[in-house]
């Protein structure tokens, strides 16, 4: 009995290892759901690749017909000409401001590649009918908005090939790789700053910002 | 003397209303945190002899009560009504894309109860039917899967505790002091236990291809939200959960199926996750170019900021919650970190002149909320109340100062800075920075 049990732990051990090690290797081992067919796949595969255009579909768009489009489709909340109304994003302008104290960050100003307004138009616009567009009417929009920005002449015609060969102004201004940390504290404990030193640099005291709306906390605004 | 805030029916409806006074409302809190404390450091105001005298039965006491499944799904106090998701109407354009705020001033833990999860929608809160719900994996893999709720569910289970947190949080506190308000300050952090599958676990079912280095992953949602993140990322520590705090998840957190991917900024975690796709290169999503990206001093931008470096916040006294009268308190707060465990926590009172390391409260987890406390003896004149935190890597939590020396304040985003309360003499509190 002690013998017997001796050597058949190790064999088990054994046994457990070579289907767990099956188990985390081989694909299908669960063998839950359906294997996805190649039109389910082309069905879900929407998604377009900025730097590329990889996923880009067949067809194509005019800026005369993008235009006819952006006042049918996006006007109301982007404005006549890309300016935005209220809060709604602006589409154009901003072109040299980074640097400024308020940046505007536009397809003109600020995005870096093309094809990543081609996706975002077809996964997520109109707002209130999102992916609704036909591909033909997304490269018109793409167009047109890339037109509004002087990014791209009148007759230009949008396509899978022609999108990713527009140059974005701002293309080479990102850093792709987290600089972070970059700020290096030593924790402190005593007499850290001078003590009169220690001056107030800004308060939300009065700056009548925070919501009041909102219930009770209304009563605790600035007394 | 101060009036029993419990003594009549009168002053109990007071209180329920919606504009009760605050004092009152902050003492019915604190007495009930700090009868002990109070009693050590201030003088007893005088009772009335007659509410001293046990039994000092109320009306519930002489009643019989509410039976059970009398709310089948329960539901807090009718008197905690204010403790409540805001948001600010003048942030965002409309509020299916926007965002609302934690009311950390009422919370007492590192759990974040299910209805009070700060939300943030691209294109609203879908009410997705999960019997039709599906996800699918594809790309560079052997084996593309089509997976339904049911599926996924029958897969090996694992819970975790983690928080999340959008990387706007604080944003609007960039260029100086302007939410007078710890709700609207902080309040797009949470955390809760997440139930789910591991992302390796169905990595592996569908098996990698080895040119893959990068996960597309997108939502169900109207924005169709999509975002890249790296292979090692995935296959790490995230989590493809449906549960939250023990039920399904709140179709506000992504019913039926989200993406956890623990100490990363928030919009990673894909709620409503409907697919997963393999690549060799990322897919600079609008979401990872025109949104969230640093944009610096120089006009350079940073992308792919993906880490919640650490933050803490004196939850303790804030805006919201003043002191009332001289006396010794409990300072209280939050720690987190995406670098893993919160490793100390110190605090001061003289807007960072002098320190005092707080206390950790158990569970000090990798990745999740971090609850830490300070006794404080209060003498009634003003001060500064700040906390600074220090994670496992010996990353120290900066001044916002040290921040802008750096990023400048266009950045809108990780903005992890200290947090400094000014306490008046009056025991009010207020939003504020120091030069």
């Amino acid at each position: 009995m002690y013998s017997s049990r001796k050597i058949c732990l190790p064999l088990v051990a054994i046994l457990l290892a070579a289907a767990s090690l099956a188990g985390a290797a081989e694909p299908g081992s669960f063998g839950y759901g359906r294997v996805a067919s190649p039109a389910q796949i082309a069905g879900w595969d929407i998604d377009v690749r900025g730097e590329d255009g990889a996923g880009l579909p067949p067809g194509k768009g005019t800026v005369d017909r993008g235009a006819d489009v952006y006042a049918e489709q996006c006007a109301a909340c982007h404005g006549t000409f890309g300016e935005g109304e209220g809060r709604f994003p602006k589409l154009v302008g901003g072109v040299g401001s980074l640097r400024d104290e308020r940046p505007e960050l536009t397809v003109g100003s600020y995005w870096p590649f093309a094809p990543t307004l081609w996706d975002y138009i077809n996964r997520a616009m109109p707002m209130a009918a999102p992916h609704t567009l036909s591909a033909d009417d997304v490269y018109a929009l793409t167009a047109y908005i890339l037109s509004l920005n002087d990014l791209v002449p009148h007759d230009f015609v949008a396509d899978r090939n022609s999108l990713p060969k527009v140059k974005m102004r701002n293309r080479d201004n990102f850093i792709w790789t987290d600089p972070r940390p970059d700020t290096i504290a030593k924790p402190c404990m005593n007499a850290c700053v001078n003590a009169a030193d220690v001056r107030i640099s800004s308060t939300a005291e009065g700056r009548d910002l925070t919501p009041r709306t909102t219930g009770p906390l209304d009563t605790m605004q600035p007394k | 003397m101060r009036p029993d805030p419990l003594r009549s029916k009168a002053v109990l409806s007071d209180l329920a209303g919606p504009d009760a006074p605050v004092a009152r409302r902050s003492f019915l809190r604190l007495g009930a945190a700090l009868t002990g404390s109070l009693a050590l450091g201030s003088k007893p105001a005088m009772a009335d002899p007659a509410q001293e005298s046990p039994p000092a039965d109320a009306p519930w006491s002489q009643s019989i009560g509410a039976g059970v499944v009398d709310r089948p799904y329960g539901r807090p106090a009718d008197t905690e009504a204010s403790v409540i998701r805001r948001n600010v109407p003048w942030l965002t354009a409309s509020a299916e894309s926007s965002v609302s705020f934690s009311p950390l001033q009422d919370l007492h833990g590192i759990i974040t109860p299910n209805g009070l999860f700060f939300e943030r929608h691209h294109a609203g809160r879908p009410d997705i039917d999960p019997a039709q719900h599906k996800l699918m994996i594809h790309g560079l893999v052997e084996r593309p899967l089509l997976l339904t709720m049911k599926d996924i569910l029958r897969f090996p289970s694992i819970s975790r505790i983690h928080f999340i947190e959008c990387p706007a949080n604080g944003g609007m506190n960039w260029r100086a002091a302007q939410m007078n308000s710890l709700q609207f300050s902080h309040g797009m952090v949470s955390c809760a236990e997440w139930t789910g599958v591991r992302l390796s676990t169905l990595l592996e079912e569908v098996g990698v291809k080895k040119e893959a280095k990068w996960a597309m992953v997108e939502g169900a949602d109207g924005a169709h939200m999509n975002r890249s993140l790296p292979l090692d990322k995935c296959l790490d520590d995230c989590l493809v959960v449906y549960a939250q705090n023990g039920e399904a998840l709140r179709p506000e957190q992504g019913y039926p199926l989200r993406l956890v991917v623990p100490g990363w900024e928030g919009n990673v975690n894909i709620k409503w996750l409907r697919r997963i796709k393999l690549g060799d290169k990322p897919w600079h999503s609008r979401e990872e170019t025109s949104k969230y990206t640093d944009l610096m001093p120089d006009g350079t931008s940073r992308g792919f900021t993906w880490l919640i470096d650490a933050k803490s916040v004196v939850t303790f006294p804030c805006p919201e919650k003043p002191l009332d009268g001289p006396g010794l308190y409990e300072i209280r707060g939050l720690a987190w970190t995406g670098n893993g465990k919160v490793r100390r926590v110190d605090v001061s009172m003289d807007g960072g002149v002098n320190w005092q390391t707080a206390r950790l409260h158990e569970p000090v987890l990798s990745k999740a909320l971090t609850k830490f406390t300070l006794p404080w003896r209060w003498d009634g004149r003003p001060a500064l109340v700040a906390s600074r935190v220090i994670d496992e890597a010996g990353y120290v939590q900066p001044t916002i100062a040290e921040l802008r020396k750096q990023r400048g304040s266009n950045s809108v985003y990780h903005n992890n800075s200290i947090q400094t309360w000014q306490v008046k003499s009056d025991g009010s509190v207020f939003n504020v920075q120091l030069a």
